[in-house]
């Protein structure tokens, strides 16, 4: 390859001055091929206009070529420097200046010939294409020949023949290998031909026929709609529970009601990190068209996590029961059909300053005794609600007994640790009169055996006379105690009583025989702290209620005959049934239990009728009802019926409710009592009223 | 000789519970074998009487198997199959890291499928054992049938149960089985019954799949359990065909005559599935003839009168609900959920169509007069013919749930629709609420009462009013008469609360005589009883509300709608009158 330059001047006057032009030209070296081009271009280039002035004067015609000898190189390595490589002479060629994007702009604007001009990078000359060049872009660009003179539908010249002779110009035959079928060939076919003998490999349509094969069959699995054929074997099947059914909440357009307010919305916002506890799983939407439901986000994740619980939850049977609650309630006979029962409110019995601890009727059920904290026993007309007496004494009054001898006239009331017996004065004048005559005799007798007292008894208590103002307030017989007393009791006899006295330890019960005026300690041994005493009605036998038992004793043996288990922490009191073989016992938890004496030692019912501790319970002489009163200020009436055959268990039917008392320091009902003849219930509660309820 | 001491455990709950760890180790296999076999094969943890003896002393709580499902599941032939899995994946495995992809190719095309069908009969060893299992199973392949190809979902799965639903649907088509329908919010609600068993199941909204984080949802424990679901539903499909007199995979009667150009362009499968999934198209049956209904005869029981007169109630009602739609044609619109409402359509006899552009299987175009409801879901349209209803898509569904055809005036296109309630929720439920709407609905009577009720009490207060000077003239009238004599004694009548007070008291006596043993229960009992009265309660107090907001919004409507009427029959007749004044003006001219 020759590469010629040429290089030719011409001044255009009429142009912008002087103007270089360059003509390369590039010779193809084989020209017979055809394929080869020539290629012709010119450069012109432009020198500025302060140059071309300076010139003008005395130069036109020849002008230096600039031409740069660095060579073939990447231009970008003078990017750096201010020239852009060497001339002829070895000067370096300086940069031309660049104008700004403003000279750029009004070069664009002012020069016709700009769209035609080029930078040149070997010389950073600005060189405006000739037309020929102009006309070679052109070419190229059409994906034409640039040469303009080389025809290419010249006729073909063949060098070589495209005819095919019969004899190869060849010097040897081909060898026999060629006219032979190829062994390795053979070998692979065979192989594959085994292989598809084999089944190893399968043709297409078997390749199909296999892939349908591998799809599921269906068949007929079952013969008969319900009839197993095959055992189910696995053990003890629980098939899982179905979903549960959408409610009206669930729907595309519930009724509004279903919908959160903002309450609701608060509160399921507030259950985020506790899911489980919402009322519902999803929030109820409501939409207007069936076209604006949207797909509903959690779906895939709700239908996972059924599948979780059909692998994964632990099952088991759990029965259910559809039974209605009101039927675990028992079936009791109604009420109305065990009337006599107090059932109203009759009268009240004002007077006491103080809570009245207890109350107690007499015999005949004409008047009615009861003691108050405010240190006085007071006697009621029961009928009139008139108080007839009241007797000042010097401590809390904290128990009053009626004598249940019809004969005396006479009131037990333990007042601190004095034990009073005194004659009210009220009811029949002969039964009073006589009664403090008996009790005169018998204080002569006792002068006589004073001295039999054991040192024991004698110091836990003293038989006095009362002084004479005492005698006239009516108290007739006073015994000193050397502690408080909490109860007395009478033998329903009248002639014993017994009294209680927690704190005394092993003195802390005292029977004492009125006619002797004689004192004695049944027990020598402290059981724990006694909280009450009974007699038997009909057999010599004593009922004591420690904290947690209740011992019965024989008094004629004296023994130990029961030991009831009450399983509660504290008893407060106890009752006897008059046929003597049932005993309801009061606890300060709660409970009220009845014990069957015939049955067993532990409770034959145990009821929790009342909120709060119980103070007094009571049965009723003729009619088969007992009551209870407790603190919650409440006094229940219920039937207790005993029946002769001993096959039959009581029957036990709460009856009636008041609640009249008012509350006072948390104390409600202190003390209930029936009236001995007609189904009355009197009760004494903390407000310093006695309630009197009758039919 | 001295016996051996008895070991703790080796006796009773101890020895009838294996935890999943040991259960693994006896059967050597690893989790996630264990696991697909228990989906597989119905096995699952229980829940011992007793947690700390059957988990032999150890604290905590563990998963425990019945340890006679853990022996069952040891004489599985499939545990082999599942071994020969681990080997194949382990074959490719090396294979492919060695590149030697022609033997992978091979392992690839050999690989080893698992055979259920034993495992459904003995899963499932009558029919309707099958049946009652159906719920999970088909609202599963619905789900699934609408699944992309996802990891662990092959592209075959979601497509066998795309035609599995179909082929159900079909069944429940030709049997008039469906019973109830809901549109929740989660998707449609099916119940269907066979043989006796409710299948209920949901269908989800379109566009129902959304890609799910793998902390949420493991696909592939999904997918285990559609690989059964899909032979149990097949076999369930192929027993359903058989007694239908249905032919099975289905066929089309359309398809015995192949003149259509049609069918010899296309695929022969995906042309049926096609027609399957247009379900508008009756399959052809294997024996022709028409069904016989059963008369049930009338037998008087004595004891059970109600219930059988209850029974045969409900039969008549189902019997009148299988022909609901019948000489109806419907057009659907095709904004309208096509799928649901056709096959709705379809089980109660209705003929339906839509637009020919929407999905194969169209019978007739909208341009067809004998059209009775056309279903439109938009709020106007342009072109209306009078011939047909234009309805709203809940008509169908409220229909369906009240068993006779509703009036169509609630349902017109643009109207605000009545609320949609379930047809699932048990009515004889104590203390639950029930809308009014659904009170409406199953007894008319009362709601008659109620509207006059209403109307009543406006002109009650007109009328009181009345009544009141009436008395009192009565009244002194009374007085001048009688100023002197005998009055006739009155009952005293005991107020009504006294003696309902009183019962109340007495119940609350005899609830503290229940026995101990039955307290708590009683307490919860009763407490749920109170919740749900509450509940109740709540949603009568909102529904109150929303009702008096109704009726300000409603009054303050009307006196605004009277306004505007008001002035504008004052602009007209000021119009009029400007009108006549010109022509007066124009004849004096």
């Amino acid at each position: 390859m020759r590469n010629k330059n040429i290089q030719d001047y011409t001044g255009n006057a009429a142009e912008t001055g002087k103007f270089v032009r360059i003509s390369k030209e590039t010779q193809n070296s084989k020209p017979s091929k055809g394929n080869e081009f020539r290629i012709k271009t010119k450069r012109k280039d432009v020198v500025s206009s302060k140059e071309n002035d300076e010139y003008a004067d005395y130069d036109t015609s020849d002008e230096e070529d600039i031409r740069n000898t660095v060579g073939n190189i990447p231009m970008k390595w003078y990017d750096e420097y201010k020239h852009l490589g060497y001339d002829w002479d070895g000067k370096p060629i300086v940069k031309p200046e660049s104008g700004d994007k403003i000279d750029d702009f009004l070069k664009r604007m002012e020069n016709p010939e700009f769209w035609r001009t080029v930078k040149d990078p070997q010389t950073g000359q600005d060189v405006v294409l000739g037309d020929e060049d102009i006309q070679l872009i052109k070419r190229i660009q059409a994906q034409k020949i640039p040469d303009v003179s080389f025809d290419e539908y010249a006729p073909w010249i063949e060098w070589f023949t495209s005819e095919v002779m019969k004899t190869p110009v060849r010097k040897f035959p081909e060898h026999k290998r060629s006219f032979l079928p190829s062994k390795s060939e053979q070998r692979k076919i065979s192989k594959l031909v085994h292989a598809l003998k084999m089944g190893w490999i399968k043709t297409k349509a078997e390749q199909d026929a296999l892939r349908a094969k591998k799809e599921p069959q269906f068949y007929m699995l079952w013969a008969t709609d319900d009839q197993a054929e095959e055992m189910r074997r696995i053990h003890k099947h629980i098939a899982p529970p179905k979903r549960q059914l959408p409610g009206h909440a669930e729907s595309y357009n519930p009724p509004p009601e279903y919908l959160f307010d903002e309450k609701e919305m608060k509160q399921w916002n507030k259950q985020k990190n506790d899911p489980s506890k919402r009322k519902l799983h999803f929030v109820p939407q409501k939409f207007e068209s069936l076209r604006k439901v949207p797909a509903y986000s959690r779906y895939i994740k709700e239908r996972f996590l059924r599948c979780l619980d059909l692998y994964l939850c632990p099952r088991a049977i759990k029965m259910k029961l559809t039974i209605e609650p009101e039927a675990l309630v028992p079936k009791l006979p109604s009420p109305r059909d065990l009337q006599p029962f107090p059932t109203v409110l009759c009268m009240e019995y004002e007077g006491h300053k103080d809570m009245v601890r207890t109350i107690s009727p007499d015999p005949t059920g004409q008047y009615l005794a009861s003691g108050s904290d405010d240190h006085t026993v007071k006697i009621w007309e029961v009928n009139t609600g008139r108080c007839l007496k009241t007797i000042q004494t010097n401590d809390i009054v904290r128990c009053v007994q009626w004598c249940p001898n019809t004969a005396l006239s006479l009131i037990a009331v333990a007042s601190g640790n004095r034990l009073l017996l005194l004659n009210p004065h009220v009811g029949d004048y002969l039964i009073c009169s006589k009664t403090d005559t008996v009790l005169k005799e018998a204080s002569e007798i006792i002068s006589i055996d004073t001295m039999e007292i054991p040192e024991r008894v004698r110091s836990s208590v003293k038989w006095e006379e009362p002084n004479d103002e005492e005698y006239h307030t009516g108290i007739r017989v006073c015994l000193k105690h050397f502690k408080e007393i909490t109860q007395v009791t009478w033998h329903c006899k009248g002639d014993y009583f017994a009294t209680v006295m927690p704190d005394g330890q092993n003195r802390s019960v005292l029977i004492s025989q009125l006619s002797k005026r004689r004192s004695q300690l049944p027990f020598s041994k402290s059981k724990g702290l006694v909280q009450s005493v009974l007699f038997h009605p009909l057999r010599p036998l004593l009922f004591v209620a420690t904290q947690r038992h209740v011992r019965i004793y024989d008094l004629v043996k004296q023994q130990l005959v029961k030991k009831l288990m009450t399983n509660s922490r504290w008893i407060s009191t106890m009752a006897v049934h008059p046929a003597g073989d049932n005993l309801l016992v009061a606890t300060y938890d709660r409970k009220i239990l009845w014990f069957d004496l015939d049955l067993s030692t532990k409770p034959y019912q145990t009821l929790r009728l009342h909120g709060t501790a119980v103070r007094g319970v009571a049965y009723h002489k003729r009619y088969p009802l007992f009551a209870s009163g407790s603190d919650d200020r409440s006094l229940i009436v219920s039937h207790g019926m005993v029946y002769n055959d001993l096959l039959k268990n009581p029957l036990i039917v709460p009856l009636k409710r008041f609640q009249d008392h008012q509350p006072h320091n948390d104390f409600g009902v202190f003390d209930v009592k029936f009236h001995p003849l007609q189904p009355w219930v009197f009760s004494s509660g903390g407000d310093g009223t006695i309630k009197l309820y009758s039919n | 000789m001295v016996s051996n001491r008895k070991k703790k455990y080796s006796t009773g709950e101890g020895a009838q519970f294996i935890s999943r760890k040991a259960a693994l180790k006896k059967l050597q296999l690893s989790l996630n074998d264990f696991r697909r076999l228990c989906i597989i094969k119905g096995i699952y943890p229980r829940e011992p009487r007793n947690r700390k003896r059957a988990q032999k002393g150890v604290p905590g709580i563990k998963m425990l198997y019945h340890i006679k499902d853990i022996q069952f599941l040891m004489h599985e032939p499939i545990i082999w199959k599942l071994r020969e899995y681990k080997i194949f994946n382990r074959k490719v495995g090396r294979a492919k890291a060695v590149k030697d992809f022609k033997a992978m190719r091979r392992y690839l095309e050999n690989h080893p499928t698992l055979k259920l069908d034993h495992i459904v009969k003995e899963r499932y060893p009558s029919f309707i054992d099958a049946l009652r299992d159906l719920d999970d199973c088909l609202t599963l392949c619905f789900l699934f049938s609408t699944f992309p190809s996802l990891p662990h979902i092959p592209r075959s799965q979601s497509d066998l149960c795309r035609r599995l639903t179909m082929e159900f649907l079909h069944a429940i088509i030709e049997a008039k089985a469906l019973r109830k329908v809901f549109i929740s919010i989660k998707g449609y609600y099916y119940q269907a019954e066979i043989k006796g068993q409710t299948i209920t199941w949901i269908v989800p909204h379109h566009f129902s799949f959304e890609p799910q984080s793998k902390a949420e949802v493991d696909f592939k424990i999904m997918s285990t359990f559609v690989e059964f679901y899909t032979i149990m539903l097949g076999f369930v499909n192929f027993r359903l065909y058989h007694t239908l007199n249905l032919f099975y995979p289905p066929k089309f009667a359309i398809m015995d005559n192949p003149n259509e150009g049609e069918k010899a362009l296309a695929d022969e499968n995906i042309f049926v599935a096609e027609r399957v999934a247009a379900l508008n198209i009756p399959l052809s049956k294997t024996v022709l003839g028409g069904e016989e209904e059963t008369e049930i005869d009338n037998f008087d029981m004595g004891e059970n009168a109600e219930a059988t007169e209850e029974a045969r109630k409900e039969i008549e009602s189902i019997k009148v609900l299988k022909t609901l739609f019948n000489g109806m044609k419907f057009y659907l619109n095709r904004e309208v959920p096509r799928e649901p409402l056709v096959f709705i359509i379809r089980c109660f006899g209705g003929e339906v169509s839509w637009d020919k552009s929407l999905f194969i299987g169209a019978t007739f175009a909208e341009t067809d007069e004998s059209i009775t409801h056309q279903i439109v879901d938009r709020p106007s349209m342009e072109k209306k013919y009078i011939s047909r209803y234009y309805i709203q898509p809940q008509w169908i569904f409220d229909c369906v749930n009240t068993r006779n055809l509703l009036p169509v005036s609630k349902y017109f296109m643009g109207e605000i629709l009545p609320p949609h309630l379930s047809p699932f929720v048990d009515k004889e439920r104590d203390e639950s609420y029930v809308p009014p709407e659904e009170r409406a609905l199953y007894d008319q009577d009362a709601v008659e009462q109620m509207h006059k009720e209403e109307s009543e009490d406006e002109s009650d207060n007109v009328e009181d009013l009345n009544e009141e000077t009436e008395v009192d003239v009565k009244m002194l009238e009374d007085n001048n008469k009688l100023k002197l004599g005998v009055k006739a004694g009155e009952i005293e009548k005991e107020a009504p609360w006294v003696k309902k007070r009183e019962e109340r008291q007495e119940y609350k006596l005899r609830e503290k005589m229940i026995k101990k043993k039955h307290r708590n229960l009683y307490k919860s009992m009763m407490n749920a009883k109170r919740e749900r009265g509450k509940e109740a309660w709540l949603l009568n107090k909102k529904r109150k509300l929303h009702d008096q907001k109704e009726k300000v919004k409603n009054k303050s409507k009307k006196k605004l709608t009277i306004k505007q009427i008001i002035i504008q029959l004052f602009f007209i007749y000021l119009f009029q009158s400007l009108v006549s004044i010109f022509f007066i003006r124009n004849n004096q001219i």
